[in-house]
């Protein structure tokens, strides 16, 4: 059975038709690019997932469970997580804290256990706070645990990203243009990054993303948005020849 | 039936002065998206200078007619009014145009405090009368009684409307000051002098207000505190039509004032009637928090 | 705008030298002692406050604890309000409405239901009973607010908390059963010092715990990001009801303790102007901070009993200092820092390194691949 199933996901706003009829099948530990111009309604494929808009029409299923008219912590919950086109950290707050954050729906401890620190607040705690520890570890951040997220550079503030996205312990991750704003060295750790916490982690993953070397370079599958509509799909090689694309990319004088 | 249009034009009377006073806050919100919480105590500034300005011309300058006297108060209010919001503008806004709208929503708050308590420390808590413009004299036309101070305060209040209207949908100004409302940042790359127009929206504002001020000082005693109760009338009035409506905001003073008129007629009591504009504020924003003629905005992920 | 906010920063500067060399050795010396010492520190403090409360009247005059009394309810105010303000980042302006609540019901329970119940002798003792239930009757309400916080936000939800003031306000104006405009009197003096001092330490200590816990940090989150928050599984919805439901508990047992001093309420102590004193102190102390809380409603408190004299003058010194603290100091004296003592163990910097070693040793090096790690 496919993790993800998508059918039919259209989503208006207002009059602007932002994604039409938008088909996925996600197989277990597949790696899936959308690639795609600017406002080609990417991001919002990832907004309809992760249940921040409510899709216009259409069914997702993840696992079998529709994920349509959940709240998206909901969502999230269930096994889902995703990054940022821009870089969404919880600014003021450690390094430690963010990735603590997203543990929210793997504890179980009630208002009164915390109030009162009782036993059972006691031993989630501890528990969140080591497993947050060593994936910080894992992912390289442990150093800086203690430093507050807007003080990390760039790059690694790209990876607790990544961190905080893996602490929700999903099954799909969803990697929003991960290598926007990186330089070329940037990326190559990037590529090898994700690489490693797909195997790492058990993760199926949907990568947006502009940057060709790293979609190329490391999924299997691509799909090629314009204007919302879905305007090919196959292997890179596929996808690079598809006269579609790149008449979506470089305009139709290009073909002609 | 005559009882009924009674109420209706006491309702227009009270709904022009909120009408008034609310498009000073939904003027405000539009270009700044600040909630000017000190609106309503520039409203009872002005009437203040009215009663300065109206007791002196009326007692050095005995004889002038009574249209004279309430035109050259009128304009006094208006201008001392809007230099004080252009200054509040200045000095407690602008700081903070590009800080957290949280920080500008408390100023805002503080600075009304500030025009009250100064007003009570200066000036003292005691009621006052605005000299009186002109002499009242009631009609009655089949059965509805009705004054000319009534009639002034309804038709000067719908001609304002009607002026500002027109100006903040045809002349340069008005379409300036959408262009701020719409995108302050790209709005002076467009060569729109962001800063004067604001300036000039918190002055229009003011001085909208000042009409007020003198229309309600005509009939009212006034008040340090008067601002507070007023200004909230005229603020939910803004938020029931659609904050940053200018139309919204016309409608949403008339109907706050009918919800005052008509409370007492319904409810046991007169001192319901803050309960029940409240309550319809409340509701309102759960259930359609953009107003009457307002639009949802959509949020950006 | 930037070398305006440094001259503030100049003028304090002497201030914070002056702390930092007064308290500095203090800390060093404290620090030396050993850990089974200090565990005993915290303590003995708080037993050492409370029989200076209990000593209070044989120490102080009659004014000077009211003025006590008074910073007492207020730290417990401004801690509530800053839970909603300071942590969560929404903007709250309607506390005075849940403090009314807890004052009216409180007053009744003391007033009425106890002694109807034939328990008049016992009154003094049901204190804190009749202080809880108003603390609960106040949460209550508290959904009034939490519930349209959903999806209202910033100065919208502002206006839904003003206007639940308001409607407070108004409600118990024309409730005659409790007196209406008139007010609501006939409570004993049942607050004291050692009370209070008491339901201080109970409020902060049951904040400080609530914002190292889970709970908090979605609140914290809540602050940073609403969206992100709820796209790493933070129940947003959850966590809104509890901070609101929590804030207004506190204020609702500030209003009850208030009544049971003035021993007279009516429902204009509850208007807006209450709810901007606290707003001062909240953002005077700090925003995000307990320490921050109870320095403001100290400072404010007591800053206020001094101007006393200015008369009329002392209203425009509160709101004045309101704008000014805007302009030059959005988040405080203590904004988003703690004092150390206010912090769990388990929260500072140096458990958190000890425990980085701990987890490092558990594990087998270099799991991260090579082009990965830095």
């Amino acid at each position: 059975m496919p993790l993800l199933q998508i059918r039919g996901l259209t989503h208006y706003f207002g009059g602007l038709r932002a994604v039409h009829n938008f088909n996925l099948d996600l197989e277990p530990g597949e790696l899936v690019g959308i690639i795609g111009p600017n406002g080609a309604g990417k991001t919002t494929v990832f907004n309809l997932i992760t249940g921040v808009y409510r899709p216009t029409a259409g069914e997702i299923l993840f696992n079998g469970h529709s994920l349509v008219g959940k709240r998206p912590d909901q969502i999230i919950a269930m096994g889902i997580a995703r990054t940022f086109q821009t870089i969404r950290l919880f600014k003021d707050l450690s390094v430690l804290d963010n990735v603590r954050i997203a543990h929210f729906a793997q504890t179980s401890y009630g208002v009164m256990d915390a109030l009162f620190r009782l036993p059972r607040y006691r031993r989630e705690e501890a528990e969140i706070r080591e497993r947050a520890m060593e994936l910080l570890d894992l992912m390289g951040l442990a150093d800086q645990a203690n430093w507050v997220a807007s003080s990390l550079p760039y790059g690694l503030q790209r990876r607790l990203e990544i961190a905080r996205a893996l602490a929700t312990e999903p099954r799909l991750l969803l990697l929003d243009e991960p290598a926007a704003g990186m330089n070329p060295g940037e990326i190559t750790e990037l590529m090898d990054l994700i690489q490693w916490i797909r195997r790492q982690f058990n993760l199926t993953i949907i990568l947006i993303e502009h940057q060709m070397r790293v979609v190329m370079g490391i999924c299997e599958r691509i799909k090629v948005m314009d204007f919302g509509e879905t305007i090919a799909e196959g292997t890179p090689t596929e996808v690079q020849n598809n006269p579609r694309v790149i008449e979506a990319y470089l305009g139709e004088e290009a073909i002609v | 039936m005559q009882g009924f249009i009674q109420q209706v034009l006491n309702a227009l009377q009270v709904g022009s002065v909120y009408a008034l006073i609310a498009l000073g806050y939904t003027m405000v919100y539009g270009i700044i998206r600040l909630i000017n919480f000190a609106h309503g105590d520039i409203f009872m500034v002005s009437t203040y200078v009215a009663f300065f300005v109206g007791t002196a011309l009326a007692s050095y300058l005995l004889g002038l007619s009574g249209l004279l006297l309430f035109v050259l108060t009128l304009i006094a209010s208006m201008f001392a009014t809007s230099l004080l919001a252009v200054l509040i503008e200045r000095f407690a806004y602008k700081p903070l145009r590009y800080a957290p709208r949280v920080s500008a929503v408390i100023t805002a708050l503080g600075v009304g405090l500030f025009l009250e308590n100064f007003t009570l420390a200066t000036i003292g808590p005691d009621p006052r009368f605005l000299p009186r413009f002109f002499t009242v004299q009631t009609y009655t036309v089949g059965g509805v009684a009705f004054s000319n101070i009534q009639m002034i305060i309804i038709v000067v209040s719908a001609l304002v409307m009607l002026v500002l209207d027109t100006v903040v949908r045809r002349t340069m100004v008005g379409m300036a000051m959408r262009a701020v409302s719409w995108d302050k940042f790209t709005a002076p790359l467009m060569g729109v002098p962001v800063d004067r127009i604001i300036s000039i929206t918190f002055a229009i504002g003011a001085s909208i207000a000042a009409v007020g001020g003198c229309l309600y000082g005509m009939v009212y005693t006034i008040d340090p505190y008067m601002g507070i109760r007023i200004g909230w009338w005229a603020f939910i009035s803004a938020v029931v039509g659609g904050i940053g409506n200018i139309r919204g905001a016309m409608l949403g003073g008339y109907i706050l004032g009918f919800v005052e008129i008509f409370t007492p007629v319904i409810l046991p009591a007169s001192s319901y009637r803050d309960f029940v504009a409240f309550s319809i504020l409340l509701m309102l924003l759960i259930f359609r928090p953009y107003g009457i003629l307002g639009r949802p905005v959509a949020q950006k992920v | 705008m930037k070398e305006r906010r440094s001259v503030v920063d100049n003028a304090l500067r002497p201030v914070r030298a002056l702390y930092v060399a007064a308290v500095r050795p203090i800390q060093e010396a404290y620090n030396a002692l050993p850990a089974s010492v200090r565990r005993w520190t915290m303590p003995a403090v708080l037993l050492l406050g409370f029989l200076l409360s209990l000593a209070a009247p044989s120490l102080i005059n009659l004014y000077w604890q009211q003025v006590l009394i008074y910073v007492g309810i207020n730290i417990i105010l401004a801690a509530s309000l800053n839970l909603i303000n300071g942590y969560m980042g929404e903007f709250s302006v309607g506390h005075a409405g849940f403090m009314a609540v807890g004052a009216y019901v409180a007053s009744i329970m003391t007033v009425w239901v106890f002694p109807r119940m034939g328990l008049k002798e016992a009154v003094p003792y049901l204190f804190p009973l009749a202080l809880t239930i108003g603390g609960l009757a106040a949460g209550l309400t508290g959904l009034v607010v939490a519930i349209p916080s959903f999806r209202t936000r910033g100065d919208y939800l502002a206006i839904v908390t003003l206007a639940w003031n308001m409607i407070v306000k108004s409600v118990l104006e024309n409730l005659d059963v409790v007196g209406g405009p008139r007010g609501f009197m006939g409570m004993q003096k049942l607050t004291n010092l050692p009370w209070v001092f008491v339901w201080v330490v109970v409020t902060i200590y049951l904040l400080r715990n609530l914002i190292y816990s889970n709970l908090g940090r979605g609140i914290l989150s809540i602050r940073e990001d609403e969206i992100a928050s709820s796209l790493v599984s933070v129940d947003t919805r959850r966590v809104k009801i509890v901070a609101f439901v929590i804030s207004s508990f506190f204020a609702g047992v500030a209003g009850g303790l208030f009544a049971h001093i003035i021993q007279f309420i009516d429902p204009r102590t509850f208007s807006i102007l209450k709810s901007t004193d606290v707003l001062v102190m909240v953002y005077l102390g700090g925003i995000g901070s307990l320490g921050g809380s109870i320095l403001g409603a100290s400072i404010y408190t007591i800053l206020m009993e001094l101007l006393r004299p200015l008369q009329v003058w002392r209203w425009v010194v509160g709101p004045l200092l309101l704008v000014l603290l805007m302009i030059f100091r959005p988040r405080g004296i203590m904004g988003l820092r703690e004092w150390g003592f206010l912090i769990p163990k388990e929260e500072r910097p140096a458990f958190v390194d000890a425990l980085r070693e701990q987890v490092r040793q558990k594990r087998e090096p270099a799991a991260v691949p090579a082009g990965a790690s830095e």
